[in-house]
C-alpha cells in the first residue's frame, strides 16, 4: 500500500510557511548553539543533533492538534521545540539546571512536557515504541480521537520492540503514527547493513490493515502532506507506518566524525544541497511569500532567541543537591 | 472470616479494584478467554469486559510497554506475566521505562502500575521455569516489590499496589495459588513497605518472605516441639524494605536466619544481613546464617530440585546453628 506522492500543489499560504520555516530554523540556530555549548563544556553526557532533519519534526508536528500526543528517542531537541516547549526550557535541561523542562534530571536525551503531551525522549533503541501503542490504547480505551506519533530512528526497525508493538497497534486498532525517521545511519552501520529491506515502509505490509508510505524528509510540505493522509487513517483506529526519508548533517553524536568514517565527504555534499531549510526558503522566494529582508530579520530575532535561551539556561541554578532524592517515587494514597 | 484461597485472594483484590476504578484494567497472557494460566482472573472477562480484560500475543516486551505508556496517560494497568521467567524478556520496560520515568522527566509523569505473577520455582519445571527475581527487582529504585506470602497478605497488598501511584511489583507463587488463609470480606488493603510478625518468640529470629513464609511457618512449628521458640519475620515487602521490624526483632532474640528462595550471591538475605550487622552489631550474639537455593541452575531430577531448594529442613539447621544446639 505503499502510495508515494508529491505534494499536492496549494494556494499559497504565507503565513503558514513562514511559521514553518520559522520552527526549521529556530531548530537549526538552536542545534548550532548546542553544539557550540557542548565544545564549552556547558553540556555534558551523550548529545544527538537534529540538523538536517527539521522538516521531519516541523512537517509532522505542524499537523497536530493540541490533545495530541508525541513521543520520540534520544535525538530529541528538535521534535521538542517543534512540539512548543521553549528553547529555554530545552537549553536549560541541556545545562542540567533546574530550570529545564525535566529539572536537569533528564538531559538531552530525556526532554519532556506533560503539558504539551510531549511524552519524552528515550533512550533504548526500540523501547519507547510499545509505550506509543500504550498511549494508543488508552486513546481508544477512552474512547477519544487523539493520535500519538511515535518517532524513531531507522535503525528501530530492527529491534523486536518494533515488531511487538507494530503487531499489536494493528492488531487492536491503535490510533499510532510510526514515524520512521530514515537518516540513512544507525550510529555508523548504514541502513543497507542492518535492515533486510529497503523500502522500510514496506514493513507495514506485515500488519493487515496497516498503511504503509515513505516520504521526503527535506520536503516540509510533502511531509505535512502525507502526515494529513496519515492522521485521518489513525484517528480511525488505523494505524500507520510513515517512513520519512532524511539525512543527519552531523555525526551520530558529539564524539563522532561529521564524515570520513563510515560516510564520505562527497555523500555529505550530496544530501547538503537537499537542505530542508534551504529548499524551503529557496521556494518561498521564488513564490514571494518572503523577501531576503524579512528573512534576515527573522534570522535575527531567531539569533536572539537562542542566545535567550543560552543567557538563561547559563543564568539558571544547579539542582538543589536535597533535589537528589526527589521523583523517585511519588506520595501515594494507598 | 471466609477461608479462602490466595488465588481467590488475588482474584477478589482485581476484581473489587477494576469495580472501584475504571482506570484499572488488566492485560497479559491468557488472562481473559481462558481465565488466566492460573485461574486468577477467574470470571473478570465476563465483568469487565474486553477493553478491561485484554488477551495479548505472546510478546511479553511488547505489553509490558502498552502498560506503561498507558499508564503514562493516566490509565491503572495490572499487567500479569505468565510467570516471572517470562518477564525477563520484558525487563527493560520494567527497568527503563516504568521505574524511571518519574525521575527523567523530572517529577513529570508516574507511573501507575502492577507487574505480577508467578516467581520463584515450582515443582520440577527446571532452570528457566524455576527463578525467584527478588533480588533482581529489589535493586531499581523507582519500583516498589511486594512478595505476599499468605491470602491475607496476597489481596491486601494487591489491592495497596493497584492504588499506588508507583509502578509496583507482585511477585506471586505458582505454589501458593492454592494455600488457604483467612480473608475478610470487607475493604482492606495491607499497606506497602510494612512486614509483618508472623509468629513470636524470643531465641532466635526468622527473616523472610513470599514463599518461604510457610517454610519458616513449618519449620518454627517444628522448633517449638524442641522447645526453641522463633520470631517469623514476614518482610511482605522487599523494597521498601521495613528495616525495623528486622531490627526490632534480631534486637530482641540476639540471633538470626535469613531464609529466601534465590540465590545467595547478592541475594535478599544479603541486603538484610548488612541491615543487621549495621543496626544490630552489638546484639548479636551468633553470626547470622542465610538459607537460600544451591548456587546452580535449578535441576529437573526430583532429589537433585529438592537438594537445590531451600526447605524446613535446612531453615531448622540454620536456627539451631545460630543458637549453638546440636
Amino acid at each position: 500500500m505503499a502510495a508515494k506522492k508529491k505534494s499536492e500543489s496549494k494556494p499559497s499560504d504565507p503565513q503558514l510557511h513562514r511559521e514553518l520555516l520559522h520552527s526549521m530554523l529556530l531548530q537549526r540556530r538552536f542545534e548550532e548553539k548546542v553544539g557550540e555549548a557542548y565544545a564549552l563544556g556547558k553540556i555534558g553526557g551523550f548529545c544527538h543533533l537534529y540538523i538536517g532533519q527539521e522538516a521531519v519534526s516541523t512537517g509532522i508536528i505542524s499537523m497536530l492538534r493540541d490533545d495530541d500526543y508525541v513521543i520520540t528517542t534520544y535525538r530529541d531537541h528538535g521534535q521538542a521545540i517543534a512540539r512548543g516547549l521553549t528553547p529555554r526550557a530545552v537549553m536549560a535541561e541541556l545545562f542540567g539546571r533546574v530550570d529545564g523542562c525535566s529539572k536537569g534530571k533528564g538531559g538531552s536525551m530525556h526532554l519532556f512536557d506533560r503539558n504539551l503531551n510531549f511524552l519524552g525522549g528515550h533512550g533504548i533503541v526500540g523501547g519507547h515504541v510499545p509505550l506509543a501503542a500504550g498511549v494508543g490504547f488508552a486513546i481508544k480505551y477512552r474512547g477519544g480521537d487523539q493520535v500519538i506519533i511515535c518517532f524513531m530512528g531507522e535503525s528501530v526497525v530492527n529491534t523486536g520492540a518494533f515488531h511487538e508493538a507494530l503487531n499489536m497497534a494493528a492488531l487492536w486498532k491503535l490510533p499510532c503514527v510510526f514515524v520512521i525517521e530514515n537518516n540513512k545511519y544507525g550510529m555508523g552501520t548504514a541502513v543497507e547493513r542492518a535492515a533486510a529491506i529497503k523500502d522500510l515502509s514496506r514493513r507495514a505490509d506485515s500488519y493487515q490493515g496497516m498503511w504503509g508510505e515513505h516520504v521526503d524528509g527535506q520536503d516540509v510540505l510533502a511531509v505535512r502532506e502525507a502526515t494529513r493522509r496519515a492522521l485521518e487513517e489513525a484517528r480511525k483506529g488505523e494505524p500507520v507506518l510513515l517512513e520519512v526519508r532524511t539525512y543527519r548533517y552531523m555525526g551520530h553524536s558529539m564524539s563522532d566524525a561529521v564524515s570520513g568514517t563510515y560516510r564520505t565527504k562527497a555523500e555529505l555534499d550530496e544530501y547538503l544541497k537537499r537542505d530542508p531549510i534551504n529548499l524551503f526558503k529557496a521556494r518561498m522566494l521564488e513564490i514571494g511569500e518572503i523577501t531576503d529582508a524579512e528573512f534576515a530579520t527573522m534570522e535575527q530575532e531567531i539569533k536572539a532567541t537562542v542566545q535567550d535561551s543560552w543567557d538563561f539556561a547559563d543564568a539558571s541554578p544547579e539542582p538543589p543537591l536535597e533535589s537528589l532524592y526527589e521523583d523517585v517515587l511519588v506520595e501515594t494514597g494507598s | 472470616m471466609a477461608i479462602i484461597t490466595y488465588r481467590e485472594a488475588l482474584n477478589q483484590a482485581l476484581r473489587e479494584e477494576m469495580a472501584r476504578d475504571d482506570r484499572v484494567y488488566l492485560m497479559g497472557e491468557e488472562v481473559a478467554q481462558y481465565n488466566g494460566a492460573y485461574k486468577v482472573s477467574k470470571g473478570l472477562l465476563e465483568e469487565f469486559g474486553e477493553m478491561r480484560v485484554v488477551d495479548t500475543p505472546i510478546t511479553e516486551l511488547g505489553f509490558a510497554g502498552v502498560g506503561v505508556g498507558s499508564a503514562m496517560v493516566g490509565l491503572r494497568p495490572v499487567i500479569e506475566f505468565m510467570t516471572w521467567n517470562f518477564a525477563l524478556l520484558a525487563i527493560d520496560q520494567i527497568v527503563n521505562a516504568a521505574a524511571k520515568m518519574l525521575y527523567m522527566s523530572g517529577g513529570q509523569y508516574n507511573i501507575p502500575m502492577v507487574f505480577r505473577g508467578p516467581n520463584g520455582a515450582a515443582l520440577q519445571l527446571s532452570a528457566q521455569h524455576s527463578q525467584a527475581f527478588e533480588s533482581w527487582l529489589a535493586h531499581i529504585p523507582g519500583i516498589k516489590v511486594v512478595t505476599p506470602g499468605t491470602p491475607y497478605d496476597a489481596k491486601g497488598l494487591l489491592k495497596a499496589a493497584i492504588r499506588d501511584d508507583n509502578p509496583v511489583v507482585v511477585l506471586e507463587g505458582e505454589m501458593l495459588y492454592n494455600t488457604k488463609g483467612e480473608v475478610p470480606e470487607d475493604d482492606y488493603i495491607v499497606p506497602i513497605g510494612k512486614a509483618d510478625l508472623k509468629r513470636e518468640g524470643d531465641h532466635c529470629s526468622i527473616i523472610t518472605s513470599g514463599k518461604m513464609v510457610l517454610v519458616a511457618m513449618n519449620a518454627a512449628d517444628q522448633l517449638a516441639k524442641e522447645g526453641i521458640r522463633v520470631d517469623v519475620v514476614d518482610l511482605r515487602t522487599v523494597r521498601p524494605m521495613d528495616i525495623d521490624a528486622i531490627t526490632a526483632s534480631v534486637r530482641k532474640t540476639n540471633r538470626a536466619v535469613v531464609l529466601e528462595e534465590g540465590w545467595e550471591l547478592a541475594g535478599i538475605g544479603a541486603q538484610v544481613v548488612d541491615y543487621i550487622q549495621r543496626d544490630c552489631f552489638d546484639h548479636l550474639d551468633a553470626p547470622v546464617i542465610r538459607v537460600h537455593q544451591a548456587d546452580v541452575p535449578m535441576p529437573y531430577a526430583k532429589a537433585l530440585e529438592k537438594s537445590a531448594k531451600p526447605d524446613v529442613a535446612k531453615t531448622i539447621a540454620a536456627v539451631k546453628k545460630v543458637m549453638y544446639v546440636d
